[in-house]
């Protein structure tokens, strides 16, 4: 039986429907993601493990415990919000503290696990600052050492990095997993953003509309995407439609193409492929799997550059590649300029048909 | 194990169950508003629509339109509201202006100053116009034939004491100025008037509007003014006590209660639908303008400032200065006798030892129900549910009821020999409740304000921190809004030491507050007396709000260290 179960979640908000009947199973220690555009129930549905919203429909079990109608309080998690939510009036000892029973232990015990805490999240010595004084990287550091404070059995982050400075962002990211992995505490996160999804979870889910779209480990959602929506969600990608004309090749793009899939002759597929999966050959090579474009557009951005192209057959889509500098090294790509591009039969993955 | 464990198929838990204690709290809350302030009004509207036999009809409202000088009543109100208001605000705008968006010097001595007619009751002000332009006024001559009493002198005081309630609304909407938008007009090189045009006047649009309004209702609502200087001259709110007091024509009095009620309450309404357009108007990016100095215009700003505050000080100054001499102005010579013979020794002190009680409980009750049940409807429950939406209606509500009509709602409700909370009428106690009600939009307005300004998260981090919300409450909660409780309490105290209007009519000769007192000692023609009155109580209300300043500073630095927290 898994750690945390949920079962046929629903709740509506007037004529809104929040979440439609919503089933995950998470494992304990697990690092999973909800992850989806704003409005499509992410953020809801982590309120309604954390019981501030109640659910119209469904149970939650965790750790053996229906928790579906306990207040708050009677469940066992620390949480993250966006906003940090640090009481502004207790410096961070206090805020640390906060859910850290006064009677036992005694002071000596209270302190030991504040510093603990503290020292935990990387900012040791910081017990008699206030709120204001810190940086919000550091205001969320010490949110999260509260919510870890009463040793929670399960940890909820709402959007816990949005707030912050990109720099801050990628920074946190990686010592939030960390310290994750260190405690082994079940976690469940809140974001809209694909990389923060990507970097950090063990499985994401996606979603959209109050439904879930698709559940898997970073890879699989990135390079096989369940559907038009996934694929659009996480990065950036080209469709290309075509038809077999055997069991692994399809006419497409004005060209032939091979692909690692078994397909029925005669019919219409679509695949999705990532920017950076095609490659530059030799023009003058006419490998498999390839075709001669011209280069549309160029988009320099610092360690990669985004190229649009135009196949040479007319009537055709454009696609997006992204080709890294050391890739590139040396060789110059000027609007105009005729390429030839590679698109490997590995990476070419019909999409699941549309339900 | 099993009984942790409800099936998600489960009924739902009946009522009583699921009102938890905040929710039992804001029931209560609901009720206490309701039975102080509905029930009151409605008393009223059942008065004002039962005729003589018990039938509902409008035979009150055909008499009183039939009764000889009625109408007149009604249109002279009207047109002195119309005139106070063409005055005041134009008045209270400039001179916000000036401490707002000029350069002048001083601008917290001018601050305190424009604001200091709050500190006595708006009678302070028809004593003092009396001094100066009554039959023995230095400045009658200024009037030439015009008597003081009557339109003149209630134009005059109202415009007074209207000021400063003007001016508060005014100063908060001149503060916010988006500075863009000059840079902007600046860059287009608009003239200094055009700039005052397109940008200055349509930002502070719904302050100018709201203002109006507010001294609008103050002016139609203000009873004691003309009851002083009003003469023979006609006006609603002095009929609804000539009815009621003197006559105990207590349907009649229900009837121009209820008169009065409606422009006050067209007023609110107008004011509380520009207030909704306002608050999309700021957008989070402006950028606060800066007044840089202009000689030209600070100049001539300073001048007026001056000349404002002078005469603000000579209304109020010629009040306390009458009750320290003997006869004005035949004999000058400085004398306690007001206070001594004419306050202690007539029976009159106290008076003010009830206002003060008055005035003390209202702040000490008052102010934690105002900030429970703003907290209770903010922080806690389900939003949007009709109890909530109820109270929030009730709490805004009196802002559009004068104090008058309230006093009168009380009287036909809790003088009825049938209802159980008889006993409550001529207490202090019955004093100490209408005022909270009847200050208590503001007060409401500004606790919300302070814990909308609170992160939302709080109570959910204290559930999942398994902290019970009491403990945040007084933890969190209250010392971060601890400016504004404390800003709530001086309110409270400075109005109930100041109000006369719903107080007129629930006294006893045991229970007569001191503002009430100075009406009847003019009455007497006891005018030293009554300015003695008047200034003790400017003086309390003064020392109040000096020794609030200083506790509320100390508390800030002493507790508060993390507001002034820098990095």
């Amino acid at each position: 039986m898994s750690h945390l179960q949920i079962r046929g979640i629903g709740k509506r908000f007037g004529a809104f429907t929040a979440l439609h009947a919503i089933d995950l199973d998470v494992q304990k220690g697990e690092f999973v993601v909800l992850l989806g555009p704003s409005g499509c129930g992410k953020t809801t549905l982590l309120r309604t493990l954390a019981g501030l919203e109640r659910q119209d429909s469904g149970q939650i079990v965790h750790a053996g415990r229906d928790i579906s109608r306990l207040p708050p309080a009677e469940r066992d998690y620390g949480i993250v919000f966006q906003s940090y939510a640090l009481f502004p009036n207790l410096n961070v000892g206090q805020n640390v503290a906060y859910g850290l029973s006064h009677w036992r232990g005694g002071r000596e015990v209270f302190r030991q696990q504040v510093d603990e805490m503290l020292q935990l999240v990387g900012l040791p010595g910081t017990e008699n600052k206030y709120p204001a004084q810190l940086s919000g990287g550091q205001q969320q550091r010490i949110a999260l050492a509260r919510a870890l404070a009463t040793r929670p059995d399960l940890l909820l982050l709402d959007e816990p990095l949005s707030a912050l400075d990109a720099i801050e962002r990628v920074r946190l990211r990686s010592e939030i997993r960390k310290l994750q992995q260190r405690l082994g505490v079940t976690t469940l996160m809140v974001t809209h953003d694909q990389e923060e999804a990507l970097s950090m979870a063990d499985r994401i889910v996606v979603m959209r509309g109050g439904r879930i779209q698709q559940v898997g480990d970073p890879q699989t959602i990135y390079h096989r995407p369940a559907n038009d929506f996934v694929a659009d969600f996480i990065g950036r990608g080209n469709l290309i439609e075509g038809v077999a004309t055997a069991s692994d090749e399809i006419e497409g793009l004005g060209a032939k193409l091979r692909c690692n899939a078994t397909l029925t002759s005669g019919k219409s597929y679509r695949f999705y492929l990532r920017p950076e999966d095609i490659c530059l050959l030799d023009p003058l090579e006419t490998a498999d799997n390839s075709l001669l474009a011209t280069v549309d557009k160029c988009e320099f951005l610092g360690p990669v550059t985004l190229v649009t192209l135009s196949p040479l057959v007319p009537g055709q889509p454009t696609l997006l590649a992204q080709f890294s500098g050391n890739y590139l090294a040396g060789r110059s790509l000027e609007v105009g300029a005729r390429v030839r591009i590679g698109l490997p039969a590995a990476r070419l993955q019909p999409m699941p048909e549309a339900a | 194990m099993s009984t942790a464990t409800a099936s998600p198929t489960s009924p739902p838990r009946p009522l009583m169950a699921r009102l938890d204690t905040p929710g039992l709290l804001l029931v209560l809350a609901a009720l206490a508003l309701a039975v102080f302030l509905l029930l009151p009004l409605g008393a009223l509207l059942r008065h004002s629509l039962l005729d003589e036999g018990g039938r509902w009809s409008l035979q009150r409202f055909q008499d009183f339109a039939q009764a000889p000088g009625m109408a007149e009543a009604a249109w002279n109100t009207f047109w002195v509201a119309l005139l106070v208001t063409c005055i005041t605000v134009p008045l209270a705008f400039c001179y916000a202006y000036a401490i707002q968006r000029s350069c002048i010097p001083f601008k917290g001595l001018w601050r305190i100053l424009g604001l200091s007619p709050l500190l006595g009751p708006s009678l302070v002000g028809a004593i003092a116009f009396i001094q100066w332009f009554g039959t023995q006024g230095v400045l009658k001559a200024l009037l030439g034939e015009t008597s003081v009493y009557g339109p003149l002198g209630i134009v005059m005081a109202t415009v007074f004491s209207s000021f400063p309630h003007a001016l508060m609304v005014l100063i908060v909407a001149l503060a916010t100025a988006d500075g863009r938008l000059y840079e902007a007009a600046d860059a287009l090189s608009a003239t200094r008037w055009r700039k005052f045009v397109t940008v200055t006047l349509p930002a502070a649009k719904y302050g100018l509007i709201s203002a109006a309004m507010l001294v609008f209702a103050y002016s139609v609502s203000e009873f004691g003014i003309p009851k002083v200087i009003g003469g023979n001259f006609k006006v609603l709110a002095v009929e609804i006590y000539v009815q009621t007091v003197g006559q105990q024509n207590l349907g009649r009095g229900a009837v121009v209660a209820l008169m009065l009620l409606i422009p006050v309450m067209f007023a609110y309404a107008v004011d509380r639908q520009v207030q909704r357009r306002q608050q999309a108007a700021m957008t989070a990016r402006a950028v606060p303008y800066q007044p840089r100095p202009d000689t030209r215009r600070d100049t001539g700003l300073l001048v007026f400032t001056v000349l404002v505050a002078a005469a603000l000080v000579a209304v109020l100054g010629m009040a306390m200065y009458t009750s320290v001499i003997t006869f004005w102005p035949y004999n000058l010579a400085p004398t306690l006798d007001h206070y001594t013979y004419g306050l202690a020794d007539a029976g009159v002190g106290n008076a003010y030892l009830n206002s003060l009680q008055i005035a003390l409980l209202t702040a000490l009750a008052g102010t934690p129900f105002v900030f429970v049940t703003a907290y209770l409807l903010e922080k806690t429950g389900t939003p949007g549910s009709a109890l909530r939406a109820a109270i929030q209606a009730m709490a805004s509500l009196p802002m559009g009821v004068p104090g008058l009509v309230l006093g009168i709602g009380y009287i036909l409700f809790f003088n009825h020999p049938d209802n159980p909370l008889n006993g409550l009428y001529q207490t202090l106690a019955i004093m100490v409740i209408v005022n909270v009600v009847h200050y208590y939009s503001a007060c409401h307005l500004t606790a919300l304000t302070a814990l909308k300004s609170l992160d939302r998260e709080f109570e959910a981090v204290s559930a999942s921190l398994k902290v019970s919300r009491l403990v945040t409450f007084f933890r969190v909660t209250l010392p971060v809004c601890l400016p504004a409780v404390l800003e709530i309490s001086r309110y409270l105290f400075i109005n109930a030491m100041t109000t006369v209007s719903a107080l007129v009519f629930l006294y006893s000769p045991d229970t007569l507050p001191a503002a009430v007192s100075i009406l009847n000692l003019d009455e007497a023609g006891e005018l030293g007396p009554a300015a003695a009155m008047a200034t003790l109580i400017v003086l309390t209300t003064g020392l109040f709000s000096l020794l609030h300043a200083g506790l509320t500073g100390l508390l800030l630095r002493r507790h508060q260290a993390w507001r002034s927290a820098s990095r």
